[in-house]
């Protein structure tokens, strides 16, 4: 048999939980032996589950071990990864998660879990984003009344904008520490703004508006152009600016031409 | 290629013992400074785009070497080696300018599939060749020599036409590449196929060995109910393997030595206390061998 011929056998029986081990793998005895062979079959498994849990501790805390494992068990034998890249292995599992709990009628009070798992997945990304400098507030200073409203922002990499109709990110935030967590005051949604200015991924609920802002302005708009598609004339460019400045989202001002 | 190349770490004056570095001791390791050989990391863990994984390993390779183990190059592959990933490695080379740098006979990837295992192909002429131009490529592409891992396996291939000893040599023969000596994989290897770990190690290449893991492993059972380990790297290190360890070191003498630990990671102290036991593996075989030498 070629090495092709046998690689190709033993993957195809790895991949189908049914299927016999494959004749040329041999234990003591010169035979297949299913449980020599269900070792690898397990490793893989568990390997996976292994990723999905270090990926959504919160999700995991929040349903418990055993629901999580089952779930991830599923999603495991469905998704297979690509790539030996694992770092991303796991990110459509909020999707996931959204799909199976609409078929789960019992558990209304779980609708927040998609959510949890979006926020979890994007502080993922952000803490294994690429490294950059942050623009600060004495760069804004610096611009002039007439630079201002032409003046575009370059966001850090590491940045991750979501908005969430339950309250997942207050939720989230309680789950961090080992104090127990206390449900949200106001079951609202909520836009939250993930950072990462230097090794820390930093996580925030925006204010109104700020989350549009934010969008325009990460779509290339300049800072006129992103504060009057929001048509509030209570909005305050410069508040908002700052903000995301401080928050560690800005990676470089382009200040605009003036006129 | 001589021995004192794939050894450089053993000319450092004590005996060079490492551990894995794992994130969640990294506060401990910064404010301890313990005296230890050097850290090993795993290449994948390292291959994110940025952020507190590279700052963390940068921090520790400012005060220790750094050993750099592959885990998903999948060399072990009949069909070419993932170009991409083999530069992904690369690239971590060369940020982190390892001392030594690792892979595993195994293949883990097929048809564009992954599977997050280390899996065994046989030992016949055609795989030992197609492994040979896999580790001239690696070699190539990282501009230095690596080392390749034995394997522990719980099956053998009806097709097998070579020793693993003898394939580990040929290898290590055709391409100059050093190997890393699991000896914690030996005796999962002995046990599960019922050979000798003691006979397995005399055959082994000893002089191409540039670094040695240590690990734990778990009990099972196979269907006619014969003991099957595990390498679960999720325990300390099993007596008999410290065994067949003192008997390498007095063949071998001092050489570079991991103290795997990967699952069930333990607190700092603990992982600390196996490393001072390689230590003093080393020293007690060393003075044997002296002691011997007197006698004769």
């Amino acid at each position: 048999m070629s090495f092709e011929t046998t690689v190709g056998a033993f993957a195809a029986a790895l991949g189908e939980p049914s299927a016999p081990p494959p004749a040329m793998t041999h234990g003591r005895m010169g035979a297949p032996d299913a449980r020599r062979f269900a070792v690898y079959r397990n490793n893989v498994t568990v390997g996976l589950i292994g990723a999905l849990e270090a990926r959504y501790p919160v999700s995991r805390r929040i349903v418990g071990d055993d629901f999580f494992r089952a779930i991830a068990r599923i999603y495991v034998s469905a998704h297979r990864p690509r790539s030996p890249l694992m770092v991303a292995y796991g990110d459509d599992f909020p999707d996931f998660i959204a799909a199976r709990i609409s078929e789960v009628q019992a558990e209304p009070s779980l609708d927040y879990l998609p959510d949890v798992a979006r926020l979890e997945n994007a502080w993922v990304e952000a803490y294994h984003a690429e490294d950059a400098l942050v623009a600060t507030i004495d760069e804004i200073a610096a611009l002039s009344a007439d630079q201002l409203p032409e003046t575009r922002i370059a966001f850090h990499p590491a940045v991750r904008l979501l908005r969430l109709v339950t309250p997942a990110a207050s939720i989230w935030a309680s789950h961090q520490g080992d104090a127990e967590p206390s449900a949200p005051t106001h079951w609202i949604g909520e836009d939250a703004l993930l950072t990462r200015p230097d090794c820390d991924v930093k996580v925030r609920v925006l204010p109104p508006l700020a989350y549009d802002f934010a969008l325009r302005l990460r779509e290339d708009a300049t800072l006129i152009e992103a504060a009057l598609a929001l048509n509030d004339p209570a909005f305050d460019l410069g508040t908002h600016l700052v903000g995301l400045v401080e928050s560690g989202a800005v990676a470089s001002i382009i200040p605009g031409q003036t006129s | 290629m001589t021995v004192a190349d794939h050894r450089s770490l053993g000319t450092l004056g004590a005996p060079s013992v490492g551990v894995g570095f794992k994130p969640e001791h990294f506060e401990a390791i910064v404010d301890t400074r313990p005296q230890l050989g050097f850290f090993e990391v795993h290449a994948e863990n390292y291959m994110g785009a940025g952020g507190a994984p590279h700052r963390r390993v940068d921090a520790i390779r400012e005060r220790y070497p750094l050993s750099l183990h592959g885990v998903g190059l999948s060399i072990g592959s009949p069909g070419p080696l993932d170009r991409a990933h083999l530069q992904r490695l690369a690239a971590v080379a060369k940020r982190f300018e390892p001392v030594l740098v690792s892979e595993h006979l195994a293949w883990s990837t097929h048809e564009g599939a992954f599977f997050n295992d280390l899996l065994p192909l046989p030992y016949t002429d055609e795989t030992v060749a197609r492994v040979s131009e896999h580790i001239d490529e690696v070699q190539n592409a990282l501009g230095r020599t690596m080392l390749l891992e034995n394997p522990s396996t719980y099956v053998v291939f009806a097709e097998s036409t070579w020793a693993e000893t003898d394939f580990l040599r040929e290898i290590a023969r055709r391409t100059g590449c050093g190997l890393l000596l699991d000896v914690s994989n030996v005796f999962v290897s002995a046990v599960n196929h019922g050979f000798d770990p003691d006979r397995y190690l005399a055959d082994f290449p000893l002089s191409a060995v540039g670094e040695i893991h240590l690990a734990g492993c778990a009990e099972d059972s196979d269907d006619a109910g014969l003991p099957l380990f595990i390498d679960a790297h999720n325990s300390p290190v099993r007596d008999p393997v410290w065994s067949l360890y003192a008997t390498t070191i007095r063949r071998l003498g001092p050489t570079p030595t991991l103290i795997e630990w990967d699952n069930d990671v333990p607190a700092w102290p603990t992982l600390l206390s196996e490393a001072r036991r390689a230590e003093r593996a080393i020293v007690d075989a060393t003075t044997k061998t002296l002691e011997r030498a007197d006698v004769l």
